[in-house]
Order: C-alpha cells, then structure tokens, then sequence
C-alpha cells in the first residue's frame, strides 16, 4: 500500500500506469501545441510538413510570423504594461494590508480581514461586471453633475488595471502575511531602544526581512495579471490584453501563429516558474 | 509613542480601506441595487423584482443555471476522484528522491495561461485535430468525428483546468498523514479499501474540502473552457451573464444574473465550511 509495506507487482504496476497516463493527460495539449507551431503547414494541425521557422520570423503575405505581427506583439505589450502596474500597486496595497493585520489592533478588525478574503471567493466574472458597472454609475454622475468627463471611468486600460488589481491584492496580502508571522518582533523593540521610530524600524528591518515574500508575490501577481481571462473580459476597452486577443482568434479560427506565441509563453512561464522555485529554496 | 502608533495604522488602513471599498464592497452593492432596477414604458428606472421573474419564468435562464449548478458539482467529484491517487502516489507511494520532481512536474503546466490549455485541448479534439489524424492512421476511425463541442470534451477541459486546486491541498494533508497509521492497520488485515475509508479520506478531509470549494467556485465562474469547448446547445451561466452585458446591452438583467451567481458560490462555500467545521481563514491558507 504505501512504500515501507510490501506491495503486489500489481498493485505497483498498475500505479505506475495510472500515473504515467495523468501526466501524458497533463502535458499533451502543452506538447502537441509546442510542435506544431514549428510545422511547415498553414493550419495547426497534422500531417507533419517538416520542421520551419517562418511561424516566428516568417514575414511572407500568407504567412506572417510572431515576430512581425503588429496586433499580437502589441496585444502582448498592453499584457506586460497591465501587469507592471497591477503588480506595483498590488505589491504596496498587500503589503500595506499584511502589515495591517498582522501588527495593528483596531475596532471591527475580523470584519475587514473577511472583506480582504471577499475577492478570493467572489468569481472573477462577478467582480468585473460589478466594477463595470460601479465605474460606469460614477461615469454618469460626475457629467451630471459637474459636467466632468472622466476617461478612467470607461472600460480601459486603467479599468483593468483596478479590476485585476482588486483581487490580486489579496493574494498578495496573504503571501507576505504568512512570512510576517515568523518574523521576530523583539528585533523591532531593539531598534526602537536605540532610538528608531516606526517607519524607521518599518523600512530598515521588518521590509528586509520581508523582501523574498514580496518578490516571490511580485512574481506570481505579474503572471496572474498577463494570464487573466474572466475580470479582463468585461472592463477591456479598445487595447486588448494578450488573452483576449488569443480568445478572440481562436473563436474566429486559428493559424500556428497562435501556436508560435504559446509556445513562447510555455517556455516563458515554465522558466519564469523554475526560477522562482529555486529562489524560494534557496531563502529556506 | 501613542503618537506614533497612530500615524502608522492610518498609513497601513488608508489604502487598504480604499481598495476594499471602492473596488469590492461599493461596487457589489451598486450591482444588489442595479439588479432590482428596470426601465419603465415612460423610459424611467423605477424598482422592480422583474429581472429576478424573468429568471424564473424563462426556462432558458434558470435550466441554464441548474446546469451550470450540476456540471459544477460533477466537474468537482471527478476532479477529486482523478486527483486523489495521484497525490497518494507522490506522498506515500513514490521513492522519496522523486518525490519533488513528481511534484514540480504536476505544478508546471499550470503556471500556462488558460487560453494556452484550451487551445492546446482544441487542437488536439478538433474534426482535423491531432487524435482524429492518429486514429485514421492506425485505422480504428474511417472518417474523423468532431470530438470537441460536446458535454464530455467541456468537462474534460474543466476537469484539466481545476486540477491544481485539488491536487496541492490533497498533496500536503496527505503528507501530513503519519504513516504508521497505515502500517498497523496493515498489520491487524485491514484491506485496500478500508484504509482508505477508515484512514486516508477522514485523514485527508480538510484538504478535500477546501480543494472541493475552490474546484466548485471555479467551474462555476469559469467562462472560457465552456465557451471553447462546449458546443452551441451547452451554455454555461457565465455567457448568459456576457450575453446580457456585451450583446443584449441589458445591465439590469446581467445584475441579476451575477448575483444569482453569487449567491450560488457563496452558497457552496458556506456549506463546505459549515459540514467541515473549518473557517474561511483556514481554507484560503
């Protein structure tokens, strides 16, 4: 049953085929949309038509390339500047919000920490049609009544940019949460004897201390914000993000352009996630 | 010292507390109050249940929902069922210098983007898809049938998308299951099953539910793998949502609908706490 017991060659054996399956399960869309993008053919699909580039590089009429296609590369660049701003703001808002909750006391504190929990449970459609729908009522009465016409309120880039941010924020709250709690607070009451204030200990000490979580929860808010479907769908204006635009031309029909640009992003995020696993080895 | 104490609890609650108001509580309230408005024959908003009547009385709404519901549900068990022999493998079962490769190795396809998981299931489902061209090579098809756009293929890419959820829950209660446990049941004959039923899912129930609350949650908010992968009869209650908001243009209607949605998953979540005896805290956690 378990590996200190003795097993039956079936029972092992059939384990090891159960297991292969699920990750042949797990890794055959991924594979299979990695190769064809290098498949000599104008269609995702096979028979194999052997081995091209053009898919990337290829700036051909019929056949244009990742690397010079206008509409996707700047799809991508929207993606990359969304995720820098969620990112900034949820990084400073999360570590504001575990600050809060782990060092200060005040009135209806339990009540706030449900609240900043709300995000992780409402459904990401939810939260992008009620803020569509928030900044839409304020867009009405800010004309009415002073006559402002305030851009940030239509779905946009910005709108987006709060819309992920709403619930990234959370998740980044609770990663530096769980670091701040192992962090010695006599090392704080030291700095205080020998003259420092609170924001002096703040950014000296506890933020050093804090710096792994927060760029371990900088990386995984960046990556959420450039993968987000569900909020993105409703709060996006004429700038597509990368998802959107792929969604829209896969449900339009697809050509192994599409495979190209997934292709780098499974490289892209499968690097992005090894090398944020050695880093949080390495900080244990 | 007081003083001080002051300053830095306003600097940490200020932008927590504008977060968390104007972009979740303001804007769930305004979506409560705009679900209960509706535009008159005079052309003015007055109050009115009549988006939540409408629910009711067209079937295609509430059938809609109820399916969303049972899909969900399904989705949920067989997520759990799949996943379950695999965390015990890795766990238990494994040689433990495999065991973090296994486990880097089931983490890895789900730092992807969705949208890339979808499309990598559609071309390799599709009538010109990658299996369809295998099976009329080996001769067991004639001629390529549409795998995707069915039930099935839907809930297989559901299924495929929550799988890390329960998975990573399953993974660390498991190991915190004491293996001796098994060995003495082992010892006083207790079978395969038994010690699953008597040792491993009570063992492992805490991480069942909250692995369950966050699969079931996000099937049901899930909007692209239905819409990609399902077919046209298999809507899913999200797109109803898009379609009230981006094609009919009509906001008082969506409201309601996301709310109902809401409700649903707040619903389930309250459950799964309240049958487990757990908190909020301890399951996001």
């Amino acid at each position: 049953m378990i590996r200190s017991l003795p097993n039956s060659r079936a029972y092992t054996l059939s384990f090891k085929i159960y297991i292969t399956l699920y990750f042949t399960f797990l890794f055959a869309p991924l594979l299979v949309t990695c190769i064809l993008a290098f498949n000599d053919s104008q269609f995702p699909s096979l028979p194999w038509k052997g081995f091209t580039l053009e898919w990337f590089t290829g700036n051909l009429q019929e056949r244009v390339g990742i690397f010079h296609d206008q509409i996707n590369l700047d799809s991508i660049w929207v993606s990359i500047r969304v995720a820098f701003f969620v990112t900034l703001l949820a990084v400073s808002v999360g570590t504001c919000g575990a600050f809060l909750f782990e060092q200060e006391e005040f009135p209806l504190k339990q009540f706030l920490y449900f609240l900043m929990l709300a995000p992780l449970v409402i459904p990401g459609v939810i939260l992008g049609i009620s803020i569509l729908m928030f900044s839409t009522t304020l867009g009405i009465y800010f004309e009415e009544s002073w006559n402002m016409d305030v851009s940030l309120f239509r779905p946009g880039f910005w709108l987006v940019v709060l819309g992920q941010f709403s619930f990234i924020s959370t998740l980044v709250a609770l990663v530096v949460s769980a670091r701040l709690k192992k962090f010695d607070r006599t090392l704080e009451e030291a700095a205080m004897n020998l003259g420092a204030n609170r924001f002096e200990v703040i950014w000296h000490i506890t933020l050093k201390f804090l710096r792994p979580a927060i760029f371990g929860a900088g990386a995984v808010a960046f990556l959420m914000s450039f993968e987000n479907f569900n909020t993105t769908l409703f709060l996006v204006g004429s700038e597509a993000t990368l998802p959107i635009n792929l969604y829209l031309q896969v449900r339009d029909g697809s050509t192994p352009v599409i495979n190209s640009i997934s292709f780098l992003l499974i490289v892209g995020t499968s690097l992005a996630a090894l090398a944020n696993l050695y880093f949080s080895r390495k900080k244990d | 010292m007081k003083y001080q104490y002051r300053w830095a609890l306003l600097f940490f609650l200020t932008p927590v507390l504008l977060w968390l108001v104007l972009l979740i509580v303001l804007p769930q309230i305004d979506l409560f109050i705009m679900s209960f408005r509706v535009e008159n024959d005079a052309g003015e908003m007055v109050w009115s249940i009549v988006n939540y009547l409408n629910f009711f009385n067209e079937p295609i709404y509430w059938l809609t929902f109820v399916r969303t519901a049972v899909y969900s549900v399904l989705v949920t068990f067989l997520t759990f069922l799949i996943a379950l022999p695999v965390a015990f493998y890795i766990t238990k079962v494994v040689k433990p210098k495999f065991q973090g490769f296994l486990t880097l190795f089931l983490l890895l396809p789900f730092w992807v983007s969705e949208m890339v998981r979808v499309y990598g299931w559609m071309i390799l489902l599709r009538e010109s898809g990658v299996i369809n061209h295998f099976f009329l090579k080996l001769g067991i098809l004639n001629h390529p049938i549409e795998m995707l756009y069915r039930d099935s293929t839907m809930m297989l890419g559901l299924i495929y998308t929550s799988m890390l959820f329960m998975v990573v829950p399953l993974i660390s209660v498991l190991e915190s299951l004491d293996d001796s446990l098994i060995e003495a049941a082992y010892d006083l004959g207790a079978n395969m099953w038994s010690v699953l039923f008597k040792i491993i899912i009570p063992h492992a129930a805490p991480g069942i539910v909250s692995g369950s609350i966050v699969v079931f949650m996000l099937t049901l908010g899930n909007y692209l793998t239905p819409n990609l992968m399902g077919g046209k009869n298999s809507l899913w209650f999200t797109e109803q949502i898009y379609n009230q908001f981006i094609a009919s243009f009509n906001w008082n209607q969506g409201s309601a609908f996301g709310f109902l949605l809401l409700f649903l998953s707040s619903l389930a979540i309250w459950l799964g706490l309240k049958l487990s005896k757990q908190t909020l805290r301890k399951v996001v956690q």
